[in-house]
């Protein structure tokens, strides 16, 4: 019989070592998979793994696209990780970003085709304001009628979707674009687009505003009373309460700033690599945040790396799709497995596992 | 007479602790059995053993000429074994037979069950009507439901775990009779306690137990309270002492608190009015539930009054946050310590930080001041003689009694004005007990006023310059506390919750 004993408090070498397990865990059961559906597991787990960053055939154009998608992964599970920290569950930072997007890409297509240095930053500060009054209704709703947050903010994520929808085919559609859904292109439009800052690299704007947000973040939790609050507030709420903590203000403050960061995610997203608002530009980045955050233990250097690591599956799973034919959905479930995976054995930093039988005296 | 249970050399190790160690005793059929020790002595692992809650490493038990090793609790009832614990299993949304239906392995139709309830407490003067909901039910009450629940089994030996940190002076009186009863009918009882008198009032045998290992065994009525808790601590104790010195102004004034419950089953404050003076300790009694956390958390600004309902000096507090109150030197320490004083899993140095960020300056501008905020931990560990390899460690890793201190210890430290404690000894051994009474005196004793709220009364007899009790959110009119008598006490409390003593057979 294998029995858990409880840690007198939590062990340091699994707090780091349970990701690794997990990533290795992940591999195996991926690699399985991957065998049962006909597919050669060795080739398919190195080129998910491997090919993106060292297959010279494919890595000079996978390398830039790591930071391209690891960008406003970072960015938004760092705004996630807060909450989360705090029991403050925001699930809905798709739908945090797709506003985002709206709001930003809004501001900039009303400029067009005026040519000025203001408008980009104009647009950044209106893709924050969106995603922060998107994630402001579950948490007003949450603070004066205790709603679940959880419910509110994931469901909000549909509306988003159909509000995407709508603008892509109505108010937002390309005047010349010949009657296609989807509007003007921002990557052509100078003032508005979020260009890649050193050629090569795929660094643009977001990706530095997703280092920023790493380096703020870790200052917060380890030097500021709010951050301070924060981790007392999801440890033990009724000791915060006690410390002076208020709670509502915090919820306030946790989803503002996760909706914030969500909201400019998206518009660093539309405005560069996607390009232009579309139905589905939005690829589900607000959701695997949620995995991202969790993998880096909510912590800003864990998730800096796990954002790096989820981006590398991303690329490599559809490097797999095209030169093995692995299915979609089967990378999906990979990516599933990650967080399965990470959270079957956080148990072991908190408890220690013993094996053999319960002895009878 | 007969032995009922013996136990021999048993032995359970946790990781880092042995918690029993070779003890043996044993139970004669209808004694009445004294489990003595301090917190932390292994009576809890002992009983958890007999009771089959916990498998022992080495060592073997008889029950009644036969080898006895429950495997798990039914087990344990099923060989007429039965366990009242400190802390109750009820559901407060059920009445009291459903909740005793509950734990029965094939319960009765309702009603049949129902007039066994009643049949029983007739018999043991235990008056409880089945169809009540428990949420509604005092803590007296809720205890009598258990201790019907066990005796439907019909025990050869029932277990008690300080079964009267729950009870009036009066409800302590009819639980005795009640077992003396039960004794007298044959069925042994073994009571675990730390009150003393209470022990030598009513038990015919006493084992000793320190560090987990028996120490002595006795027969109470002959020892003294002070030989016996010498045998429980294995030192001389010091009795807390104070100087006595002059009273100041009223500091604290509370007048018409009212405050209605934040949850269905918690306590609505009503009308509560008292003030405290410079140097005086106000002693707060009450059996638990009464109103006690509810109180704390108005005066610690946790829960928002009417302003003009709590004043310090005459300036109006009642709808100040926390953070404001320790501002201006009111604070306080509240019953919980894990999960409400102090973080569990937050370093101690965190917990430091906690409550002493505003007046101890271990902030500037929202920055933390990490080297501060572990110098004041040092400070309250050195001062309070807080056992921990250091302020890195987490809160949850001290015994009670370390952590009570450093609680008490990080509020002390910071000069209050005012310092509101509820519980502070509760769960905590003699030693440290003893510390923490002197050091909530010596407070006192530069001019702060001191509320100390507790369901201890030796305790508060001991400390209270003023005593008045909680029963159902009301507070009795304060009453200098030399010189009060136990049944004034008990009758400030509430007398007997809902009961006629003159229900008990004598």
């Amino acid at each position: 019989m294998i029995r858990l004993e409880k840690r007198p408090s939590p062990s340091r070498l699994w707090t780091v070592a349970t990701p690794v397990l997990a990533v290795a865990l992940t591999m195996i059961a991926g690699g399985l998979l991957f065998a049962a559906l006909g597919k050669d597991p060795v080739a398919a787990i190195r080129t998910i793994f491997w090919d993106p960053l060292f297959n010279e055939q494919f890595a000079a154009y996978s390398r830039p696209q790591l930071l391209v998608k690891a960008g406003p992964l970072i960015l938004i599970a760092i705004g996630l990780s807060l909450g989360f920290r705090a029991g403050i569950w925001n699930i809905g930072a798709e739908g945090q970003y797709i506003i985002g997007a709206l709001s930003g890409a809004g501001v900039g297509l009303a400029f067009y085709p005026m040519e000025a240095w203001f408008i980009f930053p104009l647009m950044v500060l209106a893709g924050g304001l969106g995603g922060w009054a998107w994630a402001m209704i579950p948490a007003i709703l949450k603070t004066r009628f205790r709603t679940n947050e959880i419910l509110v903010s994931l469901l909000l994520v549909y509306v988003a979707e159909q509000i995407l929808a709508s603008m892509s085919l109505g108010l937002m559609r390309n005047p010349e674009g010949g009657g296609f859904p989807g509007s003007r292109n921002l990557q052509q439009y100078p003032s508005a687009a979020n260009t890649e800052l050193f050629a090569g690299t795929g660094v643009h704007w977001g990706v530095v505003a997703g280092f920023v947000a790493v380096i703020l973040a870790y200052v917060l939790l380890n030097r500021h009373m709010l951050g301070f609050q924060i981790r007392l507030a999801g440890q033990s709420p009724r000791a915060a309460r006690f410390a002076g903590v208020n709670p509502n203000a915090l919820v306030v403050f946790c989803l503002g700033v996760s909706g914030a960061l969500a909201g400019m995610a998206g518009l660093f997203e539309v405005s560069g690599p996607a390009g232009q608002v579309s139905i589905d530009f939005n690829q589900g980045y607000g959701f695997t945040a949620i995995i991202v955050a969790f993998l880096g233990r909510l912590h800003p250097v864990g998730i800096l790396l796990a954002g790096l690591l989820m981006a590398l599956t991303y690329i490599g799973g559809e490097l797999a799709q095209f030169m093995l034919g692995v299915p979609a959905a089967a990378i999906q479930a990979f990516q599933g497995m990650l967080l399965f995976f990470l959270l079957g054995v956080d148990v072991l930093s908190n408890y220690r596992v013993r094996l053999g039988k319960r002895e009878v005296a | 007479m007969t032995s009922l249970l013996t136990v021999e050399g048993l032995t359970k190790a946790y990781p880092g602790v042995v918690a029993n160690d070779h003890v043996s005793f044993d139970i004669a059929q209808g004694e009445v059995h004294a489990l003595l020790g301090e917190n932390g002595a292994g009576k809890s692992t002992l009983v958890k053993m007999i009771y089959g809650l916990v498998t022992p490493d080495s060592g073997h038990m008889t029950l009644r000429g036969a080898p006895y090793t429950p495997a798990e609790p039914r087990a344990a009832r099923a060989a007429g074994v039965a366990m009242v614990f400190q802390h109750f299993s009820l559901f407060d949304a059920l009445n009291v037979a459903e909740n005793i239906a509950l734990g029965m392995e094939n319960p009765p139709p309702m009603r049949q069950l129902a007039a066994r309830i009643r049949t029983v407490s007739e018999t043991y003067g235990l008056p409880l009507s089945p169809d009540r909901l428990v949420g509604g039910l005092s803590a007296g009450e809720r205890q009598r439901v258990e201790i019907i629940r066990c005796l439907l089994q019909d025990p050869k030996l029932l277990i008690m775990d300080e079964p009267t940190s729950v009870l009036t002076p009066q409800e302590v009186e009819i639980l005795f009779a009640t077992l003396r009863r039960l004794s007298a009918e044959g069925t042994a009882i073994l009571y675990i306690s730390h009150k003393l008198e209470e022990i030598r009032s009513l038990c015919d045998r006493a084992t000793v137990l320190r560090l987990g290992k028996v120490v002595d065994s006795c027969n109470p009525r002959e020892k003294s309270a002070a030989e016996l808790a010498e045998m429980m601590v294995g030192a001389k104790l010091v009795a807390p002492s104070r100087a006595g010195g002059d009273l100041g102004d009223v500091v604290l004034e509370v007048a018409g608190l009212t405050l209605p419950a934040a949850t269905p089953f918690g306590t609505t404050l009503r009308d509560i009015s008292f003030s405290v003076r410079a140097g005086e300790i106000l002693g707060i009694g009450g059996v638990a539930g009464n109103g006690q956390d509810e109180l704390l958390s108005a005066l610690s600004g946790e829960a928002h009054a009417a302003p003009d309902s709590v004043r310090l000096k005459g300036q109006s507090i009642g709808a100040l946050g926390p953070s404001h109150r320790r501002r201006i030197a009111v604070l306080a320490a509240p019953e919980e310590r894990l999960g409400h004083a102090a973080a569990p899993d937050m370093s101690l140095t965190e917990n430091a930080l906690l409550t002493g960020a505003i007046r101890e300056g271990l902030a500037a501008r929202g920055f933390l001041k990490w080297p501060a905020a572990r110098a004041f931990a040092e400070k309250v560990i050195e001062t309070f003689d807080v056992r921990t390899p250091g302020p890195g460690n987490a809160a949850r890793s001290l015994s009670g009694g370390n952590l009570q201190k450093f609680v008490i210890g990080r509020e002390v430290l910071q000069r209050p004005e005012v310092l509101v404690v509820n519980q502070p000894t509760w769960g905590v051994d003699a030693s440290a007990a003893a510390a923490i009474r002197q050091s909530l005196l010596d407070l006192a004793e530069t001019g702060t006023a001191v509320v100390v709220i507790s369901q201890d009364l030796d305790e508060l007899m001991e400390i209270s310059d003023r005593f008045a009790a909680l029963n159902e959110g009301r507070l009795s009119p304060p009453r200098p506390a030399v010189g009060l008598s136990m049944e004034e006490i008990g009758l400030m409390m509430g007398g007997a919750h809902d009961m006629e003593v003159a229900h008990v057979a004598e």
